[in-house]
């Protein structure tokens, strides 16, 4: 279920605005990797560039390959609907579809493409998935209300109970617990420890706490300046990127010298 | 023991007192006027309603038969042109919205907007002149091929002036308010919500089923509501492009076709006297009811799922 990632010199564009120059990185199947930087430093435009969500704003373009367990995916043949099947997503603010009734929010990326699933498979799939997102105790008793009615925290969960139910092979969180509160927060890490088991899980986070608690290894991405692309600067065991860094900017920026 | 203390009150502002009375006087000024139209309409009917053909030339039998075939018409062509205006509208305003680029888009939004800007006499002109001669052959055409299906049976009109003819002119003057409206909505889509879809692994177009459409769905009744206001009310076309009879047939294509309430006044007005006149005025009562009728539902259904509205 869970796949290698390697980036290969990945230069990300808005127009002609270069964002983020030169990426080489290699992420590990079944382990947690958080990009970590100051604001604007390009990490988020980064990991958008894993599922070809960047593509999506108007101008914005890759140069470089993306490679998952050795098939490029921006190979000309791509189609980036199936890349976003593979590599699911998890947003900043909690986005399930307020139409939707929790148990169609979870099955909704499942019924895309005309695909059709039968109610009893329908049924299990909702429960494995709300189950896997640690959600089902709290929602079972109202799966046909309005995902728009949970708490910020169960939305959250309800994002990653949708993304999960696909089977992606990797899922990506954008700031995942930005907008929650504490608790809320633990419960998505608690999540994210046993989502690796399956899952490739790359997350970006602003909260260095979060970055050391639930990864094993951490990317440090910076900008020189306003105006400058983004770099990836040093890429480690987390362990190492918070205990002992090779380049002082991490240093400074973990010590919380800086950022 | 202490006694309660007195309920601080809020300083007085000339400021706000000036705002919140102008806001009443506005609010209540649309009852009024509703209102004083209302009395107007039924004080005016009343006589009219229980008039028999003694009174009033223009009534055959009773006003109820006399109103019968202009409600059915009213409504018959008004539904037409939703049916035609509403998948074209939506489809333009999603044209724009999602599909164009942005400089299309905005050459394009122009274009509707100048559509809406055209007098409705001037839609009657081409209607009667160009439209309708244009539209004979295609007729003649649904009438053979399709005439086994009741709506285009009879025989086809050889003018072309009818009610398919003014309902599909109808659907052109709807079409740039309808087409408005879905695209202010479209565009409100939350990027998010957009987002969550794509990143599902959904298309362009299933993006737009899972996102843009259940999050403009209120917009999209609002957007007919107006359109089928505007359709039930339009006088000026219709009255030029119908040649009209007193009757009530679905067939869509022959010579013979039911008016709509407005054009009838419109067309009966100069020459009615009397109790013609309050006839005509029952007549605008009745197309008031049907209009407020149809407002109403569409307000139901826009409240039948509040909750899953998105504005919660």
């Amino acid at each position: 279920m869970s796949k290698r990632i390697e980036v290969r010199d990945l230069n990300v564009y808005y127009s002609k605005f270069l964002a983020v120059e030169g990426v080489n990185l290699a992420i590990e199947p079944r382990s947690v990797t958080a990009f970590i930087g100051p604001s604007g430093c390009g990490k988020s435009t980064f990991l958008r560039t894993l599922n070809r969500m960047h593509e999506v704003i108007p101008g914005a373009r890759v140069e470089g390959e993306v490679l998952i367990d050795g098939n490029n995916l921006y190979d000309p043949d791509v189609d980036p609907v199936l890349v976003r099947r593979q590599v699911g997503m998890v947003f900043q603010r909690p986005n399930p579809f307020p139409t939707m009734s929790i148990k169609e929010n979870v099955l909704a990326g499942v019924k895309l493409n005309n695909k059709r699933i039968s109610k009893s498979d329908a049924e299990e799939l909702v429960e494995k998935s709300l189950r896997g997102a640690n959600l089902w105790n709290e929602v079972k008793d109202r799966l046909d209300r309005p995902g728009s009615g949970l708490s910020g925290g169960q939305q959250q969960r309800l994002c990653i109970a949708r993304a999960i139910a696909v089977s992606p092979e990797v899922i990506l969180m954008d700031e995942p617990c930005s907008a929650l509160d504490p608790i809320s927060t633990l419960a998505i890490e608690d999540l994210i420890e046993d989502l690796k088991q399956q899952y490739t899980i790359v997350i970006v986070t602003h909260n260095m706490q979060q970055a050391s608690r639930v990864s094993d290894k951490t990317a440090f991405f910076n900008i020189a300046g306003t105006g400058k692309p983004g770099n990836l600067i040093e890429y480690d065991d987390t362990t190492t990127i918070f205990s002992n860094p090779s380049v002082q900017a991490t240093e400074d920026y973990v010590s919380g010298r800086f950022g | 023991m202490t006694s309660a203390p007195a309920p601080i009150k809020a300083k007085l502002r000339i400021g706000d007192l000036v705002f919140s009375r102008s806001a009443v006087f506005a609010g209540s000024m649309i009852l009024v006027t509703l209102a004083a139209v209302a009395v107007f309409l039924i004080v005016q009917s009343i006589p009219a309603v229980v008039a028999t053909t003694e009174d009033a030339s223009i009534l055959k039998t009773n006003f109820w038969d006399y109103v019968g075939p202009l409600v059915f018409g009213t409504v018959w062509a008004a539904a037409l042109a939703l049916l035609v205006a509403l998948p074209i509208s939506i489809g333009i305003a999603l044209f724009i919205s999602h599909y164009a680029p942005r400089r299309l888009a905005s050459v394009l939004g122009y274009v509707v907007d100048l559509l809406a800007a055209v007098p409705s006499v001037v839609f009657g002109l081409w209607g009667i002149g160009v439209f309708a001669p244009a539209l004979v052959d295609a007729y003649a055409w649904l009438n053979e091929y399709l005439g086994w299906i009741p709506l285009f049976s009879g025989t086809p009109s050889a003018t072309g002036r009818t009610i398919l003819t003014a309902a599909l002119v109808l659907a052109v003057m709807v079409l740039p308010i309808m087409t408005a409206i879905c695209r202010e909505v479209f565009l409100q889509t939350p990027v998010l919500h957009e987002e969550a879809a794509l990143a599902l692994g959904a298309t362009r177009w299933e993006m737009i089923r899972t996102a843009v459409l259940p999050f403009g769905r209120s917009g999209i009744i609002s957007a007919s509501v107006l359109g089928l206001g505007r359709a039930l009310g339009e006088t000026m076309a219709v009255a030029m492009v119908l040649s009209a009879s007193p009757v009530i047939t679905f067939q869509l294509l022959t010579s013979v076709n039911p008016n709509t309430i407005a054009a009838n006044i419109a067309l009966s007005f100069p020459e009615a006297y009397g109790l013609n006149v309050n006839v005509l005025i029952a007549t605008g009562l009745i197309l008031f009811v049907v209009t407020f009728a149809v407002n109403a539902f569409a307000r139901w259904i826009v409240s039948r799922r509040k909750e899953f509205s998105g504005a919660n």
